[in-house]
């Protein structure tokens, strides 16, 4: 894996800790590992981190049902905190490393207006080896839409 | 220190906090509250529905099982755990609340919960969105050959379901096969170039689980134990849980 296609991009990153992954399982060592995998992908110099973070992080509200518990406007005011944090890190992308946490994550950055998008780690993987189809980019915004795109005829 | 403590008779010992402390792994500490409000303090649901974790502690403390218990706060606290995290006495406030949860009676509870917890029960799938085992199996086999198609590079890539014997069983959000199915392909790379040895099951493929959520320990074992139960069967040594 290589961060070369974003060594002049520059674009950044932040990450949301998983709570169930981080605080709730294994702790800081597989905090630690993914931003092994984070930086080896956007170069080390593009991450922002929140703060708190890793086993000290906030959760984002996505989980324990609260995406499906009909409280929608209390899930976005509890996100809000969330939201203020990724606004402060100033990155463009916030990396989510579970379904609640990219549901909730993206849906509080719609909601309260801000611009930055939310993706998968697979999606940047893929991305810095190369192996990214077009139509495998539906969390990337049009600074990434067409970055070494893989099979760029196969299109849809 | 004193040795005859003076004992208050007043209300009556919390009948919640007392269940609670039975059913909570080491009794969940409950009781050592110093009311410092670490947990209050750096808790995002703190302020919804008038309550804080804090609050809601020293309300079952105090036998307030009633207006604690029965606050739609329950639903709002995700159990995350970071009260537990900063708590000097590490209370498992979020156990309470799970506890709390199962005091209401099914019906009541919030009916999307409910519901999606009841969609994983119609079939093996544990899918929250009801989609049965063999939707799956040929929505993954489709894209798969799309992909092996369109991008010859991945002509040898693997997406087995029931593979006997993988060392990995890998489970999977039912959003990608049934809304964004190209989103399944990223993982699939990886793990091909990675020369991982995996597997999903045609049962017990999907991630999530409502049930738990909803509190309803009787399902949330059932479902657990379908996807358990398969990647016994098929032999894998690792279960992912992707969720």
């Amino acid at each position: 894996m290589s961060s070369e296609w974003n060594r002049e991009r520059k674009i950044k990153f932040t990450v949301q800790d998983p709570c169930q992954i981080v605080r709730k399982s294994f702790g800081d060592v597989i905090a630690d590992d993914l931003r092994f995998v984070i930086s080896s992908v956007v170069g080390e110099e593009n991450v922002i981190e929140m703060t708190p973070n890793k086993s000290n992080n906030f959760c984002c509200g996505g989980g324990g049902g609260f995406l499906q518990s009909g409280y929608t406007e209390a899930r976005r005011t509890y996100g809000k905190v969330k939201f203020d944090q990724i606004i402060a890190t100033g990155a463009d992308y916030c990396i989510t490393g579970c379904h609640n946490c990219h549901a909730q994550v993206h849906d509080v950055a719609h909601h309260f207006g801000g611009s930055y998008g939310t993706v998968h780690i697979w999606t940047l993987i893929c991305l810095s080896l190369g192996i990214l189809g077009p139509n495998e980019r539906a969390y990337l915004g049009d600074d990434l839409k067409d970055v070494d795109v893989f099979h760029p005829e196969t299109a849809l | 220190m004193s040795e005859s403590t003076v004992k208050i008779k007043g209300k009556k010992q919390s009948s919640f906090l007392d269940k609670a402390k039975g059913i909570i792994p080491d009794g969940g500490n409950l009781q050592l509250c110093l009311t410092c409000g670490a947990c209050a303090s750096g808790c995002p649901a703190t302020g919804l529905e008038d309550m804080d974790p804090r609050k809601f502690l020293r309300m079952v403390a105090m036998g307030l099982d009633e207006e604690a218990v029965k606050s739609p706060w329950v639903w709002m606290c995700t159990m995350c755990q970071r009260c537990v995290y900063v708590c000097p006495m590490k209370i498992d406030i979020p156990q309470l609340v799970y506890n709390a949860r199962a005091e209401w009676p099914r019906e009541t509870r919030p009916s999307g919960i409910v519901k999606s917890c009841d969609m994983a029960l119609r079939n093996d799938s544990n899918s929250a969105m009801g989609t049965a085992p063999d939707d799956f199996v040929f929505v993954v086999q489709d894209v798969l050959e799309e992909y092996r198609d369109s991008q010859p590079e991945f002509a040898e890539m693997e997406a087995p379901v029931d593979k006997p014997g993988a060392f990995f069983f890998l489970n999977q959000n039912s959003r990608e096969p049934v809304t964004e199915p190209d989103e399944m392909v990223p993982l699939w790379k990886i793990l091909h170039l990675a020369g991982v040895d995996w597997t999903y099951g045609s049962k017990g493929w999907a991630a999530e689980n409502y049930c738990l959520f909803l509190a309803d320990n009787e399902c949330w074992e059932r479902v657990t134990r379908v996807s358990a139960k398969q990647a016994d069967e098929l032999g894998c040594k690792v279960f992912l849980n992707t969720e």
